[in-house]
């Protein structure tokens, strides 16, 4: 990695986020990714394959029991399909979140003994759920195609816009805990009990209009990652969601970034201490 | 055409400090009830400044080869974690020009579900190695290590010395401007040790910048031309390397008739509950031959009932080369420690050469690492004769043992 010829080294007060840096350690992203994918999938037999059977059942589970058993409304769209839309890109969000917030722990050998920009680590990580989210996409085309399901042409362009809202929104919270995590190891605990929260918070098995106060409704469009998933089903559904709505989620996804990446840039100095 | 005058150091180190705040932690990281109770409490934080370098400057020409010698505690992995980038000084600031490279450990982020072929790709990606170098020195590097068998094994199925050598393989293919390297050496056997010792003359030979951190003497001497002493987190002296080496040993406490106190010494790295309290010899001054007879006093702050302790002493030339090498273990002595102080009487027949010399004292109870002292106390055996012979300096051996060349 090519260092500029002269440099200095000094006390990091006010450090902000170093993009050259970052891009003389590009391969490094690459680097973490690749060994995480394979060490994740390399002593189980199906392999990547439970990247896809993963939603699948929870697929068929939801559709037991709020589809079939409770018939929560699905915008029109047969539920197996509302559902799996959903968890596509919620399974992203949560699987990304849980790897980020744990990932400067379980570097910890690593940050102390050598330097690169820490960031990596976090974003590495939610590559690697990134991975998992196009593996199960992979299935989601079929299941389209089994309920002979259209998709208007507007996904072309809003599948992307959705993808990089729900990385934003991961980067952000899961740079955020990763940093607060090496600090206080108490937020191990804490981890999957937001992401259970967040789940039940977000639209993901129901619609929000299924809400009848609005005051919730503005709670849940708090969650960034409302805008989101309403925004990856709308080439399905055709229902554009609320604009309130999708302003706040998005306003809420760019602020936790700012917040989250701040944070871990101001707890670097620490790193290698704490770890 | 650059001059010599011209040149500007590669590294410049200037006025370096490092502050840790320490907090009595109990599980060594935050708990967030603690911070929420602290915070209620209203209290003023209790955390004590600890200044780990203190004004700290020194400069690194390029092609010279430093190493930076000084006890446990005094401060040398911390420069080195500075200098490395793992982690900012509190004060200060270090101007390099030219790309750092630093060997902390070997094998960092090598995992064991990973094949040596993967590993090799990742842990040279960690170093600083783009994938294109990688893949250009992987033949070299693989041919390094010995373990072309393997190379699509698992690492967990590696003997730790294939592991070794596969890491250290790694490392001696990276091609920094400067080096930092850490006690590495200081693991495998003594084949391997040889081996890494070799390739690092190599790496000086070629004129490459070196900073050298280690407790090993000897490998300073014969690799770094300069040297600097760190204690207490400042630099006591620096220069020649040998000169240096000198003050190191000089430094020591000298041993005497009347009890030395060791409970004093600041000691970062191991929290023993068993210490070494202190140590007094027989006689300050040895003649070749006599004896090594000291008293160690080992204390605890609670009444401690140990029934299985280990101690043990080693005694090392100005050169750092280890001469002597004692322990209650080795000899099949069991030895136990009851109640809050006991002393332990040390006979070591010796046939060392007149010089100085210096002590570790090394202790160990229950598993763990109780205490460590490095060279700290130094002793001088007086210039006697042994063998009758005039020209003294014409007798190179380390020891003087008593030996008979007869025809037959």
């Amino acid at each position: 990695m090519h260092e500029p010829a002269e440099y200095t080294i000094e006390p990091s007060e006010g450090r902000v986020l170093d993009w050259g840096e970052l891009w003389r350690y590009r391969e490094l992203f690459y680097f973490f990714t690749w060994r995480d994918i394979k060490i994740k999938y390399k002593q189980a037999t199906l392999g990547f394959l439970w990247a896809i059977l993963q939603p699948l059942f929870m697929m068929v589970i939801f559709t037991l029991f709020f589809g079939k058993a409770l018939n929560i409304p699905s915008q029109n769209l047969p539920y197996p399909i509302y559902v799996f839309s959903g968890l596509l890109i919620w399974n992203l969000f949560s699987t990304g979140l849980t790897n980020a917030s744990n990932s400067m722990v379980n570097n910890a050998s690593i940050i102390k003994k050598i330097y690169f920009p820490r960031l990596i680590i976090p974003v590495s990580s939610i590559l690697v759920a990134l991975f998992d989210f196009l593996m199960a996409f992979i299935l989601f085309v079929p299941i389209l195609l089994f309920y002979q399901q259209s998709v208007s042409l507007s996904a072309l362009v809003l599948w992307p816009v959705a993808l990089i809202i729900a990385i934003v929104a991961t980067l952000g919270l899961g740079s955020w805990l990763a940093a607060l995590n090496v600090k206080y190891r108490d937020f191990r605990y804490v981890i999957p009990f937001l992401i259970q929260v967040l789940f039940f918070l977000s639209p993901v098995i129901y619609p929000i209009s299924l809400l009848k106060y609005p005051i919730l409704q503005y709670i849940l469009a708090c969650s960034p990652m409302l805008a989101a998933v309403e925004l990856f089903r709308y080439p399905l559904t055709g229902i554009f969601p609320d604009g309130y709505f999708l302003g706040i989620s998005l306003l809420s996804g760019v602020v936790l970034l700012a917040i989250g990446v701040l944070y871990f840039k101001r707890a670097e100095d620490f790193f290698a201490d704490f770890a | 055409m650059l001059t010599l005058l011209d040149m500007k150091p590669i590294l410049e180190i200037q006025n370096i400090g490092k502050k840790y705040r320490i907090q009595h932690l109990a599980g060594g990281y935050l708990s967030l009830r603690e911070r929420m109770a602290n915070a209620l409490k209203f209290e003023r934080n209790t955390a004590e400044d600890f200044w780990a370098l203190k004004a700290v400057s020194f400069e690194v020409q390029p092609g010279e080869s430093i190493g930076i010698i000084g006890r446990n505690g005094a401060g040398k992995s911390t420069l080195l974690k500075i200098l490395s980038k793992i982690t900012p000084p509190t004060s200060g600031k270090i101007v390099s020009r030219g790309r750092i490279a630093s060997l902390l450990e070997v094998g960092t982020g090598f995992h064991p579900e990973l094949t040596g072929r993967e590993n090799i790709f990742f842990n040279g990606s960690l170093l600083g190695m783009k994938r294109i170098e990688i893949s250009a020195k992987f033949d070299e590097i693989v041919d390094f290590s010995g373990v072309e068998k393997f190379l699509d094994t698992p690492l967990k199925h590696y003997s730790s010395g294939m592991q070794l050598r596969l890491a250290f393989a790694v490392a001696a293919f990276l091609e920094p401007e400067i080096l930092i390297i850490d006690e590495v050496l200081a693991v495998g056997d003594a084949e391997f040790q040889k081996k890494c010792m070799n390739k690092m003359g190599e790496v000086v030979r070629e004129g490459r910048t070196i900073i050298f951190v280690s407790h090993n003497l000897s490998a300073v001497k014969n690799l770094c031309g300069k040297a600097i002493l760190i204690e207490n987190g400042t630099i006591r002296s620096e220069g020649q390397a040998s000169s240096v080496l000198d003050d190191y040993v000089s430094s020591n406490l000298e041993a005497t008739e009347n009890s030395i106190d060791l409970s004093q010494i600041k000691r970062n790295n191991f929290e023993g509950a068993l210490r070494f309290g202190a140590i007094k010899f027989a006689k300050s001054v040895l003649q070749f031959g006599e004896n090594i007879v000291f008293s160690l006093v080992l204390f605890a702050e609670l009444n401690l009932l140990l029934s299985d302790i280990n101690i043990a002493i080693a005694i090392n030339d100005s050169n750092g080369a280890c001469l002597i090498h004692a322990s209650n273990e080795f000899v099949n002595i069991r030895l136990g420690f009851h109640g809050d102080q006991m002393s332990y009487i040390v006979n070591i027949t010796n046939n060392l050469r007149p010089g100085r010399y210096s002590i570790t004292l090394f202790l160990r109870a229950k598993g763990i690492i109780q205490d460590w002292l490095t060279d700290v106390v130094a002793f001088t055996i007086e210039d006697g004769n042994p063998y009758g012979y005039s020209n003294t300096n014409m007798i190179q051996g380390l020891t003087l043992p008593e030996f008979s060349i007869i025809a037959t």
